[in-house]
């Protein structure tokens, strides 16, 4: 079953791809969930024998991330009225060519820090480090606030990937305490996202400058 | 536990109950009996099963001990703030918008269940339970910040919630590499076993762990240069939630760090942390100093001093030895002013109307009390003699001496000098100074009694601790040092 792992591994990578490359914000939150989705198989597929808590460890992940994650942000986008991100401050093809450089030294990275030989898939560190720089990516360079959402839960696929891959017989709790958590930081940033649209009529969040202590405060001026 | 359920419960409880009369009380009888329970716990000391998720060292129970007072002076001063804030309900400050309040009981629910994650925190014995909980404190405090809703407490909220989340998610990461670490050897993550086996540890993978977890848990914490959202979300919240990010979260952060440390230093890798710890305690300790120099908030001010104790702790512990027991104690003295501090912070808000250090000036003619209380903090603050923070100031200083840090020790002493400098000026100008004339509609503010008790009951303990150490107390403080060094279980 290793190949159908390593399938999913090239997918991942390749949907880290199409993400940088993106700017429909309709297309994003559905790659993102794609990834997450199949990211959750990983571990059903990776190990022989797999326990009954992990399948419906499993089932509540891709019902979380394929389901209610995409539904939460859409709600959010249709609410922004927002259909295509703000031009991001690093183009999209040069995006594309650091997230492949990206790729290139997480592979080297993944050399120097070898997995005990219980691991079972090949490529699992690098694509996980790969995913989170991508998340990263989304996080900076991307304007609105939605796709910073989508770049933490990109950061988030990408541990994923590497924990359950490894995991599989942690605690469940513990788990599903995480999983708890990223739920609820999902829903409430959604509803940040909301407050900030009707209190800004906008979620860009590079004008969200306000405070800080290198600017000045600018007096009036803004809406 | 009792002491996680109780706040859990009635927090739920709180989002339900409409009679603002009833929920203050419930906050207060929560706050009390967390605090009983706390103190039946010093005396007591449960033991702790071997296995167990949840339980109470000396370095959990120190924190626990500082949360729950903490809030127990946050939820006196928070009922009276309520119901101020019901009755006139909200003018901007600066900007002079008008804006609404969040509703009561989602303000109140969520401090309780900010509460119950706290003390997960410091009682969880397994280092995925215990991110679960930092990450829970992080999503229950987001509402906390944003409870004037305008423009500057929503930016400071989405802020927070972003870096934060994305901190803690470098922990989680961290957390895995910690057991990539312990794979070959079949290590769980709870702290007891990982301790005790600490010597079977992969060290490049533990090393790995220590970075991201410490990045993670030091974006809480406040460190340079992970800090950028912690003077926005300071300066923004009410100064109840201030007081409690600032005393309790932060330590709270910090304690995830310490775990990490205690199976570092377990694992032999003591001098690898306390290099990172160090550089980035003076890190800390520089940006604060210089941005306290230029600084026109005094809230932010507040904020920037939270930086640089943090700082202060971080090198404490990174330099080892005596400086460990004076990190600690900086941390449960400095919790206590400088939740005083905002508490203080908050009534010449309330009586000038803004934050802008500029426009406040006279405080002891205007308001004579709270300018008592305000310039006592600022020297309790800054380690002036007789006080706790002063004692784990010298005591830091002089491990640093003694372990032939000069260096460090130099920095350390002139940050420390410029920090002093920079907020002598600002609390001298806001004290004393020419007050400007009244407007004769305004009707001056006059700070409640109940507002200032917490205050001065915090700066008493504080100097009470300079000048008498409490057995118990020491106690606690050298088992926390002796695992914090030891590493043992």
């Amino acid at each position: 079953m290793t190949t159908l792992a390593e399938l999913i591994i090239v997918a991942v990578i390749l949907l880290n791809l199409s993400l940088a490359a993106s700017g429909s914000l309709a297309t994003c939150i559905r790659l993102a969930a794609a990834q997450g989705v199949i990211a959750a198989l990983l571990p059903l597929l990776a190990g022989h024998g797999v326990p009954s808590g992990t399948i419906v460890f499993c089932c509540a992940v891709i019902l979380l991330k394929g389901a209610i994650f995409p539904w939460l942000l859409t709600r959010a986008r249709v609410k922004a009225n927002v259909s295509r991100d703000a031009e991001p401050v690093i183009g999209y093809p040069a995006s594309i060519i650091l997230c492949l450089g990206a790729f290139a030294a997480s592979s080297w990275l993944g050399t120097r820090l070898p997995l005990p030989e219980t691991a079972r898939v090949a490529w699992i560190v690098p694509a996980s480090l790969s995913t989170i720089f991508t998340g990263f990516l989304l996080l900076t360079t991307r304007g609105k606030a939605i796709t910073q959402v989508l770049g933490y839960l990109v950061i988030e696929n990408g541990i994923y990937i590497f924990g359950l891959a490894l995991f599989v017989e942690q605690p469940l709790m513990v788990e599903m305490a995480i999983l708890l958590d990223v739920f609820v930081a999902v829903f409430v940033m959604g509803i940040t996202i909301f407050h900030i649209s009707r209190e800004f009529d906008h979620i860009d969040t590079a004008e969200l400058s306000q405070l800080g202590d290198w600017y000045p405060k600018q007096s009036g001026g803004e809406k | 536990m009792l002491l996680m359920l109780i706040p859990l419960l009635s927090g739920l409880a709180a989002f339900l109950i409409s009679d603002d009369r009833c929920r203050r009380i419930l906050l207060l009888a929560v706050a009390g009996i967390h605090l009983a329970l706390t103190i039946a716990a010093l005396v007591v000391r449960p033991e702790m099963l071997p296995g167990e998720w949840f339980g109470l060292d000396s370095l959990g129970l120190l924190f626990l001990g500082v949360t729950s007072v903490l809030f127990m002076g946050a939820s006196v001063y928070a009922v009276k703030y309520l119901a101020l804030e019901k009755r006139d309900p909200g003018e901007d400050s600066d900007e002079g918008f008008i804006f609404n309040n969040e509703p009561e009981p989602v303000f109140t629910g969520c401090l309780l269940l900010f509460l119950a994650a706290m003390t997960a925190v410091t009682a969880s014995r397994h280092l995925g339970i215990l991110w679960a909980a930092v990450e829970a404190t992080t999503l229950l405090s987001a509402p906390l910040i944003y409870f004037h809703r305008h423009k500057r407490s929503l930016e400071a909220t989405w802020k927070y919630l972003l870096i934060c989340s994305v901190g803690i998610a470098m922990a989680l990461m961290g957390n895995l590499f910690l057991g990539a670490a312990g794979l070959r050897s079949g290590l769980a993550l709870d702290l007891g076993s990982l301790l005790s086996n600490a010597m079977s540890l992969d060290q490049a993978w533990l090393k790995a762990a220590f970075l991201f977890l410490f990045v993670g848990y030091g974006t809480k914490m406040g460190l340079a240069p992970f800090h950028t959202w912690l003077p926005d979300a300071h300066s923004e919240s009410p100064a109840v939630v201030s007081a409690l990010l600032s005393g309790a979260l932060l330590n709270c952060a910090f304690l995830g760090i310490l775990r990490v440390a205690q199976v570092c230093a377990a694992a032999g890798l003591a001098g690898f942390t306390g290099d990172i710890l160090i550089l980035f305690g003076i890190l800390s300790l520089m940006t604060a100093a210089f941005f306290i120099l230029a600084q026109k908030d005094y809230k932010r001010m507040l904020a920037y001093s939270s930086i640089e104790h943090m700082g202060i702790l971080s090198l404490g512990v990174g330099l080892g030895g005596g400086a460990v027991y004076g990190a600690l104690l900086n941390a449960v003295s400095h919790s206590l002013t400088k939740a005083g501090l905002f508490f203080v912070s908050g009534l010449i808000l309330a009586a000038y109307k803004t934050k802008q250090i500029s426009e406040v000036r006279g405080l002891i003619r205007r308001v004579p009390r709270t300018a008592v209380l305000w310039m006592t903090g600022f020297f309790l603050i800054t380690g002036t003699p007789p006080s706790g923070i002063f004692l784990g100031k010298f005591m830091i200083l002089k491990a640093a001496v003694s372990g032939r840090h000069y260096a460090a020790a130099a920095a350390y002493l002139f940050f420390l000098t410029v920090v002093f400098a920079g907020m002598g000026r600002i609390f001298l100008d806001m004290t004393l100074g020419e007050a400007a004339a009244l407007n004769e509609a305004e009707k001056p503010f006059k700070a409640s009694r109940q507002m200032l008790i917490p205050a001065a009951c915090f700066f008493a303990c504080v100097v009470l601790l300079g000048l008498y150490m409490p057995a118990w107390l020491n106690d606690i403080i050298s088992g926390a040092r002796d695992l914090i060094i030891g590493g043992t279980v």
